[in-house]
């Protein structure tokens, strides 16, 4: 390839260019404006050696020759700063190549391992990378191919042969990968799921990086994924709308980087090839350690110990061939993992099974219930089938098991079977990490992982596979490492960086696996169960889930809490083992699970629907079974099951009522249409200001409930990507109130709330409040029609009515002062009238349940918490499990704030502090606290909100919401709660 | 109290702070300001405090508790300060996750101070004065200057380490100053301006100030404090650039302007608003004695801007109704700073930081529009970002630098 470099640079030289990325190493040498050798390849965080020994394999090349070199890439800062050699900035780098071989591109995606770029070239130049929390790119995929049970390749072959997608969160790699292991366990076909992964790396490239430009015109695509997934560039071509000569796919895509790097470098000062190879040489020796921890062990004697004490908490195993007798059977289908116990009337263990399920858990629990009774055959008989886990409804439909129970009441059996008084059990799985804490005799307090957390046992394995080991191997490693890198808390995407820092200080691949281990533990300890001290967790603890298998984990748990533990030998089959317990506690004379020839026939099939039951147009996934027996799963309420529900069966849902009566507003028609996006604070005052507006002769358009396609609508223009979904949203309603041809859009900014008189102040949050001033400015759609957004005060009618007049008399004819007064007093009184109707339904909602004898659920939020999509039908799956559920504003009226140790100033959330109050008077009422992920005011709120409950001995629950989130985990959750509430009488 | 209490306060402005402890020293409090900082400040924090809070709020809290527990001092006879704005956004709930977080130690029996200007919380052992409060606003004055100046000064040294030699000399002179109520006169303030920019002048000497100038701004912890912004400033400086930050003084009248702007926008408050708007005179005159000084008699050195100019230019891009964290100032010292001729910007916040959606990374776009040479770049801090990936973004943002 000839590169002609305007600035004649590259003649008659010879250039080199590094670039060493997260994960990979390019060189690339430019001879005389001609590439003569390139090259790439892995490093395994070895980073300075595997430079070094790329830079001796072409010694022939540059012996003898003076060159010049620069070196690029983020994890090439520090080698470059350790060995004198020039640095450049990637980014740079890539313009810098772009512009010297396609210079009429308008823009520039590069995809890399750990980061992604875009560069605009046209409308003036602006370069953006990821920030800190939009990892999931290269890597992303390789970890997305690895639970699939694939290579990059495969996948991406399967992937041109989709036929639907999914949605699947954009942020990060962990929400994504809580998104594809129900689509896994629930049979959606790998090359949908593929593609869908491939759209959620562009949809997440597009919200967190184009920040209100639009990417148009001429693209290049750059980087390794890029490079190799040709079902990814397929996805960023249809949704960019892009033609075939405008999205360009360079075969020197994979070293734009280097080249960019090697022209920048033209400058520097030329070296030989033995000054080059004494400098690299020069970087292994000073690698600077910046912070270690202790080792794990002082000694080889302290980890016997270590090994013998935990050789003690074991089960009996049988072997097989001598037991003749009755059996139980338990399943736990995990998220990654498929597990199964035969277990005797004794209680041993017969056979065991431990595996990924890699896809596909039903051919798995097939196989394996064909070896059981192949082996054991006659000896055995089969007394119950119990089942756990995210697949528990898909194994139990589809091979007639006799329990299904829910995982937490598992693990809590497996535990009690160790050690009868255990107080406290941490379950790190492959995908969550679950805490209870059990106090006389049932489960008190039940913690699960938020999908931000999730770095668990799975990000341990991806982890070692790509530095090319084996997660046991890895592990080892970690045991004996002298100094561990301290690795941070945070979720994994962080932890990727940090390693990434590592590898640039040069730290050992033993360092990074027990670092490793302790930020897994760190983050169970501190992040999800929240604690300060080891007392706080209990006195007797059992550890378990395949992670604790690792005795890195293991040690680092020990030695983070300053005390022994109990992990029992099976620890990763403690789920199924508790099922087998439960099933034989059970005492069914024979189980009905499918027999040995049922087996033989058996075969399934899935495939997935939309669901046309409501406009909610949820994704069903349908798998049927040879019986002729259907699984329906994607739903969010019995619709989508096929079951219909006669009015008299439907619970009161408060949730549902709300939007009812939103959805009860009319507009007539007037001379001028007004658009209300209805998000955020207009949720609650859609009432007042549609009222204002029709009394003055505005025919009101609202830009109704939200969606997914209402969403996407908006996405490119978001500035701050971490911003609550509920903000996010925002964009999309403009945008459709714009589709309506509205004269004008309204969403004033109002700093204090409605005064209910129930905390030191009544604020609404940052989000809330001055939203619009965010959409004025990044949205280039609102620039061409009228965007109104004053500051008002609601808590003065004279003052509201004053502005208004203010506001609207410059665009709108006869907007009069005297005539604002009548609306404004005829909003606050359709207001009034509204937030009544809302508290007289919570009343009838609560009689409804003590009359009939139903459990109540505060689904305490905010007000827009309700929209179907940001609550993603929560409500309705309450619902269907047997709550009444009401929400935060319709029962704490007349509920006195209790006192606080928190700073009580903002309105919404002084309401779920009252809810709080309210449901520590009445046993038969649970809390259940929805946060939107990045809320920080939630950060404040829940601590308080749970020690409220806590305090009047009530549990207390909280659910994390997302853009997409993943409502097996939910069901999980509330059925934990259920099974919690059942043991402790309530 | 006062004679038997130590009070701890926390790090932020080094040396604003160091001068202000002063004052209340000579008022007769027993002050000890934390200036240290390690890893275990920010692991503390992580451990008492909910982790998805904001990070000055761990980063405070961890080195409030990591003094309590060093054992330098009595616990019985220990009391914390901590400051309270009481606007809408988490911060001012910072002095109770402290209390939460002191609760959870064991150590809840420690006294909390809240300093605050808007009479949330009356601690009957601290009160501030009005003469108190008075040569505070000296102090914070002098602060900013030396800020100022040391910025201009320190990337040209001679020698390394010549700047902030001055510094402490000139920190450690005034400390001894303020505890002197006397000194406090106008008067003599005004003629200390004059040595201290004196000062600097000499040791600039004659080197012209050519380096690519860098622009800071951000959350009013993050952005001044090193712990809590991974040594910005001393990587930028190692980056061979000149610093500009916007002073403290600053956000001390956006705080005050926002009593007149409720007033104004909802009729709160307006007996509340007069006195502000005295306060925001006055502030407003002392500044630009400052401005107009350096203006007159030192051209090589860039003046803090005219906040009434900086205030007014914000309305381009927002509303001056936003108040909440840093609201309309961050925008209007973005502004600022492009106009004062500083194209390069680092915008820092705390990770997950509420109203930087909106007055940070939610203005960019739009000042960029008005702005078109102007060169900015978001960062996010929090307790495990890591220095590489913050470098590497403001790395991208210098090779654009002009």
């Amino acid at each position: 390839m000839i590169i002609h470099d305007t600035k004649n640079r590259t003649s008659s030289r010879l250039l080199v260019g590094i670039d060493i990325g997260s994960t990979t190493a390019k060189v690339v040498l430019i001879d005389d404006g001609q590439v003569i050798y390139s090259k790439y390849e892995r490093h395994f965080s070895q980073v300075r050696q595997k430079t070094l020994s790329m830079i001796q394999s072409i010694a022939p090349l540059l012996e003898g020759r003076s060159f010049t070199v620069a070196v690029s890439g983020s994890a090439g800062m520090g080698m470059a700063n350790a060995a004198s050699l020039p640095f450049v900035q990637e980014v740079y780098a890539t313009a810098e190549c772009v512009r010297m071989l396609e210079p009429d591109t308008d823009a520039v995606i590069e995809l890399g391992g750990e980061d992604a770029k875009i560069i605009f070239f046209s409308g003036g130049l602006d370069q953006r990378m990821n920030g800190s929390c939009a990892g999931g790119t290269g890597s992303f995929i390789d970890q997305m191919a690895t639970l699939l049970d694939l290579d990059v390749s495969e996948m991406d072959a399967l992937s041109l042969s989709h036929q639907q997608i999914y949605p699947i969160a954009s942020r990060c790699g962990v929400f994504a990968k809580t998104d594809i292991q129900p689509l896994i366990n629930q049979g959606a076909t790998k090359s949908d799921i593929a593609a869908s992964i491939y759209q959620a790396v562009v949809n997440q490239t597009i919200a967190g990086l184009a920040q209100g430009r639009r990417i148009e015109g001429k693209i290049m695509f750059l980087g390794g994924p890029l490079y190799y997934c040709r079902g990814l560039r397929d996805r960023f071509k249809e949704t960019l709308l892009l033609s075939d000569e405008n999205a360009v796919f360079p075969e020197y895509g994979l070293f734009a980087v280097a080249i960019g790097a090697a022209l920048y470098g033209a400058d520097a000062v030329p070296m030989t090839f033995y000054t080059l190879v004494e400098k690299l040489t020069e970087s292994l020796k000073t690698s600077e350690r910046i912070s270690s921890l202790p080792p794990l062990f002082r000694d080889k004697n302290e980890y016997q110990a270590f090994l013998s004490r935990h050789a003690q908490h074991r089960v009996e195993t049988q072997f097989a061939g001598n037991y003749h007798g009755d059996a139980t059977i338990g399943i736990d289908c995990g998220s990654t993992t498929t597990k199964l116990v035969l277990l005797s009337q004794n209680n041993e263990i017969l056979y065991s099974y431990y595996s990924p399920n890699r896809g596909n858990p039903v051919d798995i629990v097939r196989a394996e219930l064909l070896k059981i009774y192949t082996e054991f055959g006659d000896q055995i008989t089969i007394r119950g089938v119990a089942v756990t886990g995210y697949g528990e409804e898909l194994i139990k439909t589809a091979f007639h098991a006799d329990f299904g129970i829910v995982e937490t009441m598992a693990h809590y059996t497996a535990a009690k079977f160790f050690d009868p008084e255990v107080d406290f059990i941490l379950d790190i799985g492959g995908q969550d990490i679950k805490c209870f804490k059990v106090h006389n005799n049932s489960i008190d307090s039940i913690m699960l992982n938020e999908a931000c957390s999730s770095g668990c046992g799975s990000f341990i394995e991806t982890f070692a596979s790509s530095m090319g080991y084996t997660v046991e191997e890895f592990a080892r490693q970690g045991l004996f490492s002298m100094a561990p890198v301290d690795l941070g808390t945070r979720c994994t995407v962080f932890m990727n960086s940090s390693v990434k820092q590592a590898q640039k200080d040069g730290a050992s691949v033993s360092d990074i696996s027990a670092g490793l281990s302790l930020s897994v533990v760190k983050n169970a300890i501190y992040k999800v169960i929240r604690a300060s001290s080891p007392d706080e967790l209990g006195q007797r603890i059992v550890v378990q889930g395949g992670t604790f298998m690792n005795d890195a984990v293991l040690r680092c748990f020990e030695k983070e809490l300053g005390r022994d533990v109990v992990r029992p030998s099976i620890a990763g089959l403690m789920g199924a083992f508790g099922a087998a317990l439960f099933a034989s506690s059970q005492q069914l004379s024979r189980s009905k699970v499918l027999t040995r020839e049922e087996l033989v026939r058996f075969s399934h099939q899935s495939r997935s629907a939309v669901c046309k039951g409501c406009e909610n147009r949820c994704r069903l996934t349908i798998n049927t079974f040879s019986s002729g027996e259907r699984l329906i799963s994607g739903n969010q309420c019995e619709k989508g099951a096929g079951i219909s529900l006669k009015d008299d069966e439907k619970l009161p849902n408060l949730y549902e009522f709300k939007r009812s009566l939103l959805s009860s507003y009319h507009s007539r028609e007037g001379r001028y249409k007004i658009g209300l996006p209805l998000g955020l604070g207009m949720y609650e005052l859609y009432p007042l200001w549609h009222t204002i507006f029709t009394e003055l002769g505005f025919e009101v358009v609202c830009s109704g409930f939200s969606t997914r396609s209402l969403y996407t609508k908006g996405h490119f223009s978001i500035p701050s990507d971490t911003a609550c979904y509920p903000a996010k949203i925002m964009h999309g309603h403009i945008e459709t109130l714009l589709e309506r041809g509205v004269d004008a859009v309204f969403y004033p900014c109002i700093t204090y709330n409605v005064d209910e008189h129930k905390g030191d102040n009544h604020y609404n949050c940052p989000v809330v409040a001055y939203y619009s001033e965010l959409l004025a400015g990044n949205m280039d759609s609102l620039r061409s029609t009228l965007f109104l957004y004053p500051y008002l005060n609601i808590n003065s009618a004279s003052n509201l009515s004053r502005e208004l007049t203010a506001v609207l008399s410059p665009h709108f004819e006869g907007i009069r002062l005297s005539r604002v007064r009548q609306a404004v007093k005829a909003g606050f009184a359709a207001y009034e009238r509204h937030m009544q109707q809302i508290y007289d339904e919570g009343q009838r909602a609560v009689a409804f349940a003590r009359r009939t004898g139903r459990r109540i659920m505060i689904l305490a939020g905010r007000p827009y918490h309700i929209d179907p999509e940001i609550c993603h039908g929560i409500d309705r799956l309450a619902a269907s499990l047997g709550f009444v559920v009401v929400s935060e504003d319709s029962i704490a009226y007349d509920v006195d704030v209790p006192i606080l140790s928190v700073y009580n100033q903002w309105t919404y959330h002084s309401r779920l502090y009252a809810a709080a109050a309210y449901c520590c008077q009445s046993r038969d009422t649970s809390l259940v606290q929805l946060v939107s992920f990045g809320c920080g005011v939630d950060a404040v709120t829940t601590d308080e909100v749970r020690s409220i409950l806590e305090n009047g001995g009530r549990l207390y629950t909280q659910i994390k919401i997302d853009e997409i989130t993943n409502l097996g985990a939910v069901r999980i959750r509330l059925r934990s709660l259920i099974g919690a509430l059942e043991e402790r009488g309530e | 109290m006062k004679r038997d209490y130590t009070i701890l306060v926390p790090n932020m402005l080094p040396i604003h702070f160091k001068l202000i402890c002063n004052v209340w020293r000579s008022n007769g409090y027993k002050i000890e300001f934390l200036d240290e900082f390690d890893r275990s400040t920010r692991e503390t924090g992580l451990k008492y405090v909910h982790n998805d809070t904001c990070y000055p709020a761990l980063l405070i809290i961890g080195q409030l508790l990591c003094a309590l527990q060093s054992g330098r001092y009595d616990k019985d006879k220990v009391a914390l300060l901590i400051t309270q704005t009481g606007g809408g956004c988490r911060a001012s709930n910072y002095i109770y996750l402290l209390r939460k977080a002191l609760k959870k130690a064991g150590l809840g029996h420690v006294p909390v101070i809240s300093l605050n200007f808007g009479g949330m919380e009356d601690h009957p052992g601290f009160r501030l004065t009005a003469p108190m409060i008075y040569r505070m606003m000296y102090c914070a004055f002098y602060g900013d200057l030396i800020m100022l100046l040391a910025n201009q000064c320190r990337p040209y040294d001679r020698h390394e380490g010549d700047t902030d030699k001055l510094v402490d000399r000139w920190v450690e002179r005034l400390s001894e100053e303020v505890m002197h109520p006397q000194n406090l006169r106008y008067g003599h303030v005004k003629k200390n301006y004059r040595r201290i920019i004196d000062d600097f002048a000499d040791l600039l000497g004659e080197k012209v100030r050519d380096k690519v100038k860098v622009g800071v701004v951000g959350e009013i912890y993050v952005k001044f404090s090193p712990m809590g912004n991974n040594n910005l400033e001393q990587f930028l400086r190692s980056e061979g650039v000149e610093t500009v930050m916007p002073g403290f003084v600053d956000f001390c009248m956006y705080c005050v302007y926002n009593g007149i702007a409720d007033y104004e926008l909802y009729g709160r408050q307006p007996g509340y608003a007069v006195l502000c708007r005295i306060a925001y005179r006055y502030l407003l005159k002392k500044q630009r004695y400052i401005r107009e000084l350096i203006l007159r008699d030192y051209p090589k050195f860039m003046p803090p801007a005219d906040f009434d100019r900086t205030r007014r230019r914000a309305m381009s891009v927002i509303g001056i109704g936003t108040k909440m964290g840093e609201g309309w100032l961050l925008p209007a010292e973005m502004l600022e700073l492009s106009d004062e001729g500083v194209k390069n910007i680092v915008c820092t916040q705390p990770f997950g930081c509420l109203p930087n959606h909106i007055v940070g990374k939610g203005v960019m776009k739009p000042i960029k529009e008005q702005n078109p040479d102007v060169n900015i770049i978001a960062v996010d801090y929090d307790p495990s970002a890591t220095a590489i990936n913050q470098e590497n973004r403001i790395k991208l943002m210098l090779s654009n630098a002009k």
